[in-house]
């Protein structure tokens, strides 16, 4: 992490899960994980976020909410989808009121797997959403100064 | 070098440095926080990181005005610990801060978010807690020392603790306030995760949150230069014991931060003008004997 970005913020929501997956990001937080010492913050705030981190699939009701959240995001912004139910459905898939995952309403960018997904996993995710994160930037950036241009 | 010259020096160094003194103080804060809750914690440079960052983010404001606001908010700031540190009026210097707090308030309230709006009231309210402490502060200070002056104050051969040791305390104790800790920290804190999100500064995006912090961080060192004008006197060597006791006091504001919950405002309220009335007023009264 030492010669990448080194401040991102996340944002985490919760979708439709068990909520294995939230305990498992919450976890990531306490003394034996501290994803603090990588400069992690766990925002409430999507003004301030980088990292979109969503939990379990997507259903009728929260579609909308999942949107909004994202388009409040400032660019540039990543989004991890964490645990099965958010990269496919998982378990809940069949459900009437399910869509399905994560990207059945926005792009995802990372895909974390596991039922519930472990905290290093999600760590990891988190770690390859910061290097995509400063990708992003530079082409954001590019962009930015095309459209003024313009 | 002139009087003046120093003077100027120092203000200047103020501006320049004041920044990069309370970002590291940050760090530390948050490093330390992290080793009382026994994890590893960020690198102290993790605040400027930070800052960094948030100057690359998109510029998504829902109110281009509050930009405005918010390089008000800073500038008056500035001002505040450029009058401070060049050694002017004491009372003039709080009368620029509450008036650079309002240009937050303005700056939160414009969105009409209803977090900002909430983190708002908050913030008024945390403003009617303190603001009779900091008034009282400066009358303290003229009673002990027969000037407003700052230059003044640092010129006596006594510490002005000796004098205003209830003054410390109720100053001490609206610091808590000021520096947005536990348990005070109703309007907006360090953790965005709270019932009021990140309250007045929920709407503030990429820049501008950065502009709001780098805000705070020449406040923090104003308000230290202030707990610093309680123990400095013509002393040269005063300055070592001057630069531990303001340590010493960040040290216990991040214990505080720690070992707390966060209260309601009505609790806030009541405890800070208690200990106003109490240590603050107790010290005056027996001031104001003495100087009869």
């Amino acid at each position: 992490m030492a010669k990448i970005e080194k401040s991102p913020w996340l944002l985490h929501y919760d979708g439709s899960s068990c909520n294995g997956c939230d305990i498992e990001v919450l976890a990531c937080t306490t003394p034996v994980y501290d994803v603090e010492r990588f400069g992690v913050i766990n925002t409430g705030n999507p003004m301030h976020a980088d990292i979109f981190l969503v939990t379990g699939g997507i259903n009728s009701q929260n579609a909308e909410v999942v949107k909004q959240i994202y388009n409040q995001m400032p660019n540039p912004k990543v989004v991890l989808a964490v645990g099965t139910c958010a990269c496919t459905g998982g378990i809940f898939k069949e459900c009437y009121n399910i869509l399905g995952g994560v990207d059945t309403v926005i792009p995802v960018d990372i895909y974390v797997p596991g039922c519930a997904a472990r905290p290093e996993s999600i760590i990891d995710g988190v770690v390859q959403a910061v290097a995509l994160y400063k990708e992003k930037q530079k082409t954001w950036k590019k962009e930015e100064k095309t459209e003024k241009g313009a | 070098m002139t009087d003046l010259q120093i003077r100027i020096l120092v203000a200047v160094c103020y501006v320049v440095l004041a920044p990069f003194i309370a970002g590291l103080l940050d760090g530390f804060d948050r490093k330390i926080s992290a080793r009382m809750q026994g994890r590893k914690g960020p690198s102290i440079f993790q605040p400027f990181y930070d800052i960094k960052k948030l100057f690359g983010k998109q510029f998504l404001s829902a109110y281009r005005l509050q930009l405005v606001l918010v390089l008000t908010y800073m500038i008056l700031v500035v001002m505040t610990g450029v009058l401070f540190y060049a050694g002017l009026d004491l009372l003039l210097c709080f009368f620029s801060l509450s008036t650079a707090v309002m240009f937050l308030i303005l700056a939160s309230s414009a969105t009409h978010s209803p977090f900002s709006s909430q983190g708002t009231h908050r913030e008024m309210m945390q403003m009617m807690a303190y603001e009779p402490m900091v008034l009282l502060t400066a009358v303290g200070f003229y009673l002990a020392c027969d000037t407003f002056s700052v230059n003044e104050i640092i010129k006596s051969d006594i510490p002005a603790i000796c004098y205003l040791p209830g003054f410390f305390v109720g100053f001490v104790f609206i610091l808590t306030i000021k520096f947005r800790k536990s348990p005070f920290d109703l309007s907006t804190s360090h953790h965005a995760h709270q019932e009021v999100v990140k309250g007045v500064t929920t709407e503030m995006v990429g820049k501008e949150y950065a502009m709001t912090t780098i805000t705070e961080w020449y406040e923090v060192v104003f308000l230290l230069g202030v707990v610093g004008l309680f123990f400095i006197t013509s002393n040269p060597w005063s300055i070592l014991w001057t630069v531990a006791a303001i340590l010493a006091v960040y040290f216990l504001e991040i214990l505080i931060d720690n070992v707390s919950a966060r209260v309601k405002w009505q609790l806030m309220l009541k405890l800070a003008w208690s200990v106003t009335i109490i240590a603050g007023g107790l010290n005056l009264f027996i001031l104001t004997l003495i100087n009869r």
